[in-house]
């Protein structure tokens, strides 16, 4: 007997099997982007005007050579030791001006933190990993000193602040109030971080 | 002979598969909304090396990516197994990234040409001195910011390959 009331029901049966089609591909082309890395700039290419003379004890050679050895400071180090060796070297204080510093006021070594300059060398054959594990432990010395003057300041790290700060969802208004905050840590660890030309002899 | 009897046969009774369409329609949805498709397709190797001091690429628009890799075993035939230059969609050398850049740059909207990055997504066992010329061709054409690409981890798992 033909049912009169309402149309017919659509058999929903098969929607699941539609539904999985549509998930696998989905599934199947997504890359969770990863898009993070470190934030670097370059030096213009026209020279500046004029001339800056820099002491010598300013600056923190590093060289990393084609097999992926460090040199500091003329001296062999290990990888894993740059990190700490930086954080000395620009947080030395030597001419006593700095007040926030807690180095060892070393008279050969660098003057104030606005002054230290880390320069960066490397050959061409070095592989790139390597390059980038340098770099890693070079910004995470500047970021150990900066959240260690954060938190002395502001009771909280300064890369989470300067993460919030960066994030497009936050606040103007908050930004604004962290854009100081950010700003003044900055200032007392400035980033100089000099990257030479690279050489081509061994 | 009672109504209680009836069920007594030992079956178990058959799950409910009603809500199976609900629950696969929200992981679709979610994967809808997470995706991303890809651009340019891969023609080199990119084992992208780790770091610990990442700050996150905001804002897409204003990104310019550069692959330099290994072509895959695909392309290896024709164009060696040298870490190559892959822009959009092609192999190119030093020289042409500076050219790629301005053009790529040209496209933008007016107020995003200043304030572009350029993402350098780039093999792990790539040669500094490609990344140097790079480096060159970037600052001749004024693109300073750069944004080395690399995957969340520890830094010195770069060293062990």
């Amino acid at each position: 007997m033909a049912r009169r009331a309402g149309a017919p029901e659509v058999n929903a049966g098969s929607m699941a099997d539609i539904a999985f089609l549509l998930l696998i591909f989905f599934l199947v082309t997504t890359t969770i982007e990863t898009d993070a890395g470190l934030d670097r700039m370059l030096p213009p290419i026209e020279p500046p005007d004029t001339d800056v003379v820099i002491k010598q004890k300013n600056i923190f050679q590093v060289n990393i050579n084609k097999n992926g050895q460090l040199l500091a400071d003329e001296e062999l180090i290990d990888l894993k030791n740059l990190r700490a060796k930086a954080m000395e070297f620009l947080d030395n204080g030597g001419d006593g001006t700095c007040s926030y510093c807690k180095g060892r006021k070393n008279a050969e070594s660098s003057d104030n933190p606005s002054k230290a300059i880390i320069s960066l060398k490397n050959d061409r054959e070095t592989k790139y990993g390597t390059y980038i594990t340098v770099q890693n432990e070079l910004v995470g010395a500047y970021n150990d000193l900066r959240n260690r003057e954060s938190q002395r300041l502001f009771g909280r790290d300064f890369t989470d602040m300067e993460a919030e700060y960066l994030n497009p969802e936050t606040s103007s208004s908050l930004k604004d109030e962290l854009k100081e905050k950010v700003k003044s840590i900055q200032d007392l660890f400035p980033q100089k971080l000099s990257e030479a030309e690279t050489s081509t002899s061994n | 002979m009672s109504k209680f009897a009836k069920k007594k046969d030992g079956d178990v009774p058959a799950v409910s598969t009603a809500s199976l369409p609900d629950i696969v329609f929200m992981l679709l949805f979610f994967f809808m909304t997470v995706t991303v498709m890809k651009d340019s397709t891969l023609k080199v190797e990119n084992t992208l090396p780790n770091a610990s001091e990442t700050k996150k690429l905001e804002k897409k628009d204003r990104v310019i990516y550069i692959y330099v890799g290994k072509p895959t075993s695909q392309y290896e035939k024709v164009f060696g197994s040298e870490p190559k230059i892959q822009l959009n969609d092609k192999f190119a050398g030093p020289s042409e990234v500076g050219d790629y850049i301005l053009q790529e740059r040209a496209k933008k909207a007016q107020e995003l040409q200043n304030v572009l990055t350029t993402a350098l997504k780039v093999d792990k066992n790539a040669n500094m001195g490609l990344i140097s010329d790079i480096k060159q061709e970037l600052r001749k054409v004024n693109a300073l910011k750069v944004n080395y690409t690399t995957y969340e981890g520890d830094a010195f798992m770069n060293l062990n390959r």
